[in-house]
């Protein structure tokens, strides 16, 4: 199965589209390596703007054009991102509603070993209670590439967050559902839904067939669009199944496993469950070894499942 | 209308405004005014008509409490009707305490202090990336300068050689709590812009005349961009409001309303 980072997929969609539109810029805060950003800048230079390590200039700046007719991708690590510029997100992007995209790299436990600092574990929260930004984690290079392109036709603010690492595909070459804030429905199933973002999705998709194995039938739902969240989804699988599991690469408040919880509780209440990274600075570690200790794998899924079915 | 007298008459707007409304920062907006009158009736190329154009010169208020003045100045240039300022800061109203891009006229929000020069920088950059003839002004407070994000703003705008922005300093001296220096040293304004390599011209900043002369000295600077450091008088118009600490956001009663108006009129009145 190919295995391709997603910040290699936004980074090649932009140096297609930067060659036909003058008017798309991109800006990181020295962090054009970690971005994967050295072939656009290469590619783009006119198009291509270095802030240095100053993440609060780098988002204003990015408004700044943007109200110029700029077609702003700011590219930082999620880290900083959402924390250290959270105030120019909300004030230059989503308050004064100019449009740039905030690309946080390397997001969530990415940067497993290097503490707390790093770690955007609760970026989704952040960002998704901020009025004016949208947010979106997608999974793979196939979903990542189309919803760039969806958000390359837009002028509202965004916030997509990604991780650093290569990840398998979830979807197939050709076959990509997609429709701009309409969660993917991967696997049908009738007795739990599974409800991913981002890279945990690959999971969640894994999960589902080890599950179909030990008789257990699991919708698997992929809500890349987490604000504004596909209530729909939620709220048909509240009625059809008789247990919500959300997996998030983001601690369990105020992230998709807390927005989920809300819809269903309004809409049609069902036990919703939580997997999640806990209210404290994660273990250090890959990646991978920090989803499977804290659960967030595909056999943590199945065997928190195994004991609440 | 003498645009010096035009100063006072506007004065008389945010004054009105203030009192109708019970709120709003009469100091600063006071201080700011011959800045605002000198861009928008002599230096900036932007009207009602081409607002929404690509070509139009830019401009950021940066210390977004002075918000009073520049409506008083937009409604005045025909952005919007005067009449709208008598809903400045009611129930609903769009006319908001800080500028809000919900009204004609404005381009970003503003209201957190830090962040308008960088937008500033933004501008002017893509000024550059197309070039564009516009300019870009940005015009901050001196309690501002104590923000982080400020300095990031102008290493980026000396990196980027921008000499199609100009950046004012309303060099008041006072902020909320008290003189800048008693709460953190703003002293050598010019020296540390300089530091960072921009063009710096320092002038009496509620001197019309050589606003417009420093607006126009900026113009012809090459690859770098230029900051004026404007000496003003925080309260300048009204003498018992001028240089006092308390009327940052101070609220005039009826007899204070009476006595601004008056002596407005009587400022004003020399340039007749």
């Amino acid at each position: 199965m190919n295995k391709i980072a997603n910040k290699t997929i936004i980074n090649n969609v932009l140096i297609e589209e930067a060659a036909k539109d003058k008017n798309i810029v991109v800006l990181c805060s020295d962090s054009r390596g970690s971005a994967g950003l050295g072939p656009y800048s290469k590619e783009h230079p006119k198009q291509f703007v270095e802030v240095g390590i100053a993440e609060q200039n780098l988002v204003t700046i990015a408004a700044g054009l943007a109200a110029c007719g700029k077609k702003s991708f700011v590219f930082s690590p999620a880290s900083f991102l959402s924390t250290r510029s959270m105030e120019q997100a909300k004030v230059d992007v989503a308050y004064s509603h100019t449009n740039v995209k905030l690309i946080g790299i390397s997001g969530g436990v990415s940067y497993g070993e290097l503490g707390m600092t790093h770690q955007s574990a609760n970026d989704i929260a952040i960002m998704a209670s901020t009025p004016g930004l949208r947010v979106y984690l997608p999974c793979d290079r196939f979903q990542t590439e189309k919803l760039i392109r969806a958000l390359l036709q837009d002028k509202d603010p965004a916030y997509v967050r990604i991780g650093r690492n290569a990840v398998e595909d979830v979807y197939e070459e050709g076959n990509v559902p997609f429709e701009l804030n309409k969660a993917v429905t991967i696997q049908d199933g009738s007795d739990v839904t599974i409800i991913a973002c981002g890279e945990m999705v690959q999971g969640a998709k894994a999960a589902g067939e080890l599950l179909k194995d030990k008789g257990i039938s699991a919708r698997v739902i992929d809500m890349y669009c987490i604000k504004p969240i596909d209530k729909e989804a939620i709220i048909k699988a509240a009625k059809e199944t008789k247990l919500i599991l959300t997996v998030e690469e983001h601690v369990k408040l105020g992230g998709l496993g807390s927005m989920v919880a809300q819809v269903a509780a309004e809409n049609a209440p069902v036990k919703v469950v939580s997997l999640g990274l806990p209210d404290e600075p994660a273990i250090a570690g890959k990646s991978a070894q920090i989803f499977k200790y804290y659960g967030m794998d595909a056999e943590g899924i199945v065997k928190k499942i195994s004991e609440l079915l | 209308m003498n645009l010096k007298k035009k100063a006072y008459e506007l004065r008389k707007d945010v004054v009105d405004m203030i009192y109708r409304a019970k709120t709003g920062h009469i100091g600063g907006d006071l201080s700011v005014m011959e800045i605002l009158v000198d861009l928008y009736y002599k230096q900036m190329n932007v009207t009602p008509e081409n607002f929404n154009s690509d070509d139009h010169d830019h401009f950021v208020m940066s210390k977004g409490h002075s918000v009073e003045a520049l409506y008083a100045v937009l409604a005045d240039r025909g952005f919007f009707p005067k009449e709208d300022l008598k809903t400045f800061a009611t129930f609903g109203s769009k006319y908001i305490g800080h500028p809000t891009n919900k009204v004609n006229g404005i381009e970003m929000n503003t209201g957190s202090l830090g962040h308008g020069l960088g937008v500033g920088v933004g501008m002017a950059l893509a000024g550059k990336m197309d070039e564009k003839n516009y300019r870009v002004y940005v015009v901050m407070g001196d309690g501002e300068m104590a923000e982080g994000s400020v300095w990031e703003a102008v290493t980026a705008g000396a990196h980027y050689k921008l000499d199609n922005l100009t950046a004012f300093v309303d060099r008041n001296h006072l902020q909320i709590s008290g003189t800048t220096e008693q709460v953190m040293n703003q002293k050598s304004q010019e020296a540390r812009w300089a530091a960072f390599g921009w063009n710096v011209i320092s002038v009496p900043g509620n001197d019309l005349d050589a606003i417009d002369n420093a607006v126009e000295l900026a113009k012809k600077v090459k690859d770098k961009p230029t900051v004026i450091i404007a000496h003003t008088i925080k309260g300048c118009g009204i003498s018992f409001v001028e240089n006092q600490v308390g009327w940052h956001h101070h609220v005039p009663n009826d007899e204070e309303y009476q006595a601004a108006l008056k002596e407005l009129d009587e400022r004003g009145a020399q340039y007749e």
